[in-house]
């Protein structure tokens, strides 16, 4: 209980004070533009597919059980709304940020906890180089921006999907369907979204960053630092999900 | 006297209870040669990362080129650490990267040379640790463990350091090339890095380049001297080691 509870103040401070040192390092030198643009490709590119599957699927899930259990009591006129609210709103955002996140992150604790291993960031270290500008700050910088963008898509998908869905299966009037939602969801709902997503990038990626460089212990370490990234993101997005949606509502509704 | 490029004066670290280094003390002066020899886990290595800033002590005083180093944050030692080469005991090469990428790294990070200029200052540090152009495109898995460490020293050698710290630069190496390895040590001696600090288990190479030998042994040094009068020292803990190491 006693190392259980120390290890867990560990990696707190450690996040935290990891979290300090991008903020102070944010100043790239301009070669290492780069690597931020490097990193758009890397997570945002190549997550295009799990994100985007994964919101249309949600999307269209969400509109037919919507539609089936709301027509009970005369409220299938409501599916729209209802289901972009909860795209924009929560959906989107969390999913995507779970999705991408565990698959970006995990990469980023494999590839610096292999580096942390095999001396390869003491290298950088001996070499003069400040390893936190070099491998951390243009992976998070890059987050925050790919993230929400992922997340804009999601939304889209996910509302046109929920659209169509509700075409083909319960012949809704998608003229109807599409003014009925515009009419109920105003841009607060999707802001909000989005700023969330800029919040869980920053986060899933200081998560992934810190687990990488606290590697210890060789190859079997370096899979326990994996496997605990995608807890730990999980987790972290579903957790913090829930206090920044407090906190949002309380200053923005 | 003009500042040691290294003093290190009564540094202690330990790992959660395990005493590593217990009190060690020395000075380094321009032009030395100094090789530190101790057993598997006597805490060699954890003093040259103590001087390389790459750990802090828990006691003590580090003195590198004429600086404290011990209390630094990184960002200020990194400019310190540009004026030293470091080569890990495993190269420490950077597995995405090709051989040329590795050796230029440095070269892209801290200088503005045009890319010819790169390249023709990457093949004079293979050439000096003995590989030629042929092994620039391969990456490091494609290496053997010899030529991947001689990469590591081409590294570390590119930007001209003051001070090299070596990590066991034999280990692992055949005889041939354990003795290119001495012979490049003993001749950047000639050359404007003519600092290191090496440490090893091996006594010929100590034997070849030293020109002070320390023995590490439970947290302090056992003995240090000309490599001579250590290796004939009447101490009967160096001599056991020193008969061990030899066998």
């Amino acid at each position: 209980m006693d190392t259980y509870l120390r290890s867990t103040v560990i990696w707190y401070g450690g996040v935290g004070l990891l979290t300090i040192q991008v903020l102070r390092s944010l100043a790239l030198p301009p070669k290492y533009l780069r690597l931020i643009v490097n990193e758009f490709e890397v997570m945002g590119v190549r997550s295009l597919g799990v994100a985007l599957t994964a919101a249309v699927f949600t999307g269209m899930v969400f509109a037919i059980q919507s539609a089936v259990n709301m027509a009970r009591f005369g409220a299938e006129a409501y599916v729209g709304p209802l289901a972009a609210l909860a795209i924009l709103r929560e959906l989107g955002p969390v999913l995507t940020a779970i999705l991408v996140g565990g698959k970006v992150a995990s990469g980023i604790t494999a590839e610096l906890g292999s580096m942390r291993v095999t001396e390869q960031i003491d290298a950088l270290r001996t070499l003069g180089v400040n390893y936190i500008k070099r491998l951390i700050v243009p992976r998070v910088v890059a987050a925050l921006v790919v993230f929400p963008l992922l997340t804009i898509l999601a939304d889209v998908l996910g509302v046109v999907g929920g659209m169509v869905i509700m075409y083909v299966e319960r012949g809704a009037d998608m003229y109807q369907y599409w003014n009925v939602t515009t009419y109920w969801v105003v841009p607060r709902d999707f802001l909000m979204g989005i700023g969330k997503s800029f919040f869980f990038g920053g986060i899933v990626t200081l998560i992934g960053c810190y687990n990488g460089l606290a590697t210890t212990g060789g190859t079997e370490g370096l899979g326990r630092a994996t496997t605990a990234t995608v807890v730990h993101v999980t987790m972290g997005v579903i957790v913090s999900d829930f206090f920044l949606t407090k906190i949002m509502l309380m200053i923005f509704w | 006297m003009p500042p040691a490029i290294v003093e290190v004066v009564g540094v202690k670290k330990s790992f959660e209870r395990n005493e590593v280094l217990r009190g060690v003390s020395f000075r380094l002066d321009k032009g030395e040669t100094l090789v530190i020899m101790g057993g598997s886990g006597s805490g060699k290595t954890v003093l040259l990362r103590h001087i390389a800033g790459l750990m802090r002590p828990d006691a003590g005083e580090v003195r590198v080129f004429g600086g404290n180093i011990e209390r630094l944050s990184e960002e200020s030692l990194l400019p310190i650490r540009r004026r030293m080469g470091y080569v890990f005991q495993g190269a420490a090469l950077f597995d995405s990267l090709s051989v040329h990428e590795n050796v230029a790294f440095p070269l892209r990070e801290h200088t503005s040379l045009g890319e010819r200029q790169i390249r023709e200052r990457v093949a004079h540090v293979l050439s000096l640790v003995g590989l030629g152009d042929d092994v620039l495109p391969l990456l490091p898995s494609e290496l053997s463990g010899g030529m991947r460490k001689r990469v590591g020293i081409a590294r570390s050698l590119v930007i001209e350091p003051e001070l090299m710290l070596f990590d066991e630069p034999t280990a692992g190496l055949d005889p041939t090339n354990s003795k290119m390895v001495a012979e490049l040590i003993l001749e950047l001696k000639r050359g404007p890095c003519d600092t290191s600090v090496v440490v090893t288990h091996d006594v010929e190479l100590a034997r070849t380049v030293a020109d002070r030998l320390a023995i590490l042994m439970d947290g302090r040094f056992a003995a240090m001297g000309r490599p001579d009068e250590v290796m004939t020292s009447g101490e009967p803990a160096v001599q056991a080691f020193l008969a061990g190491e030899a066998r």
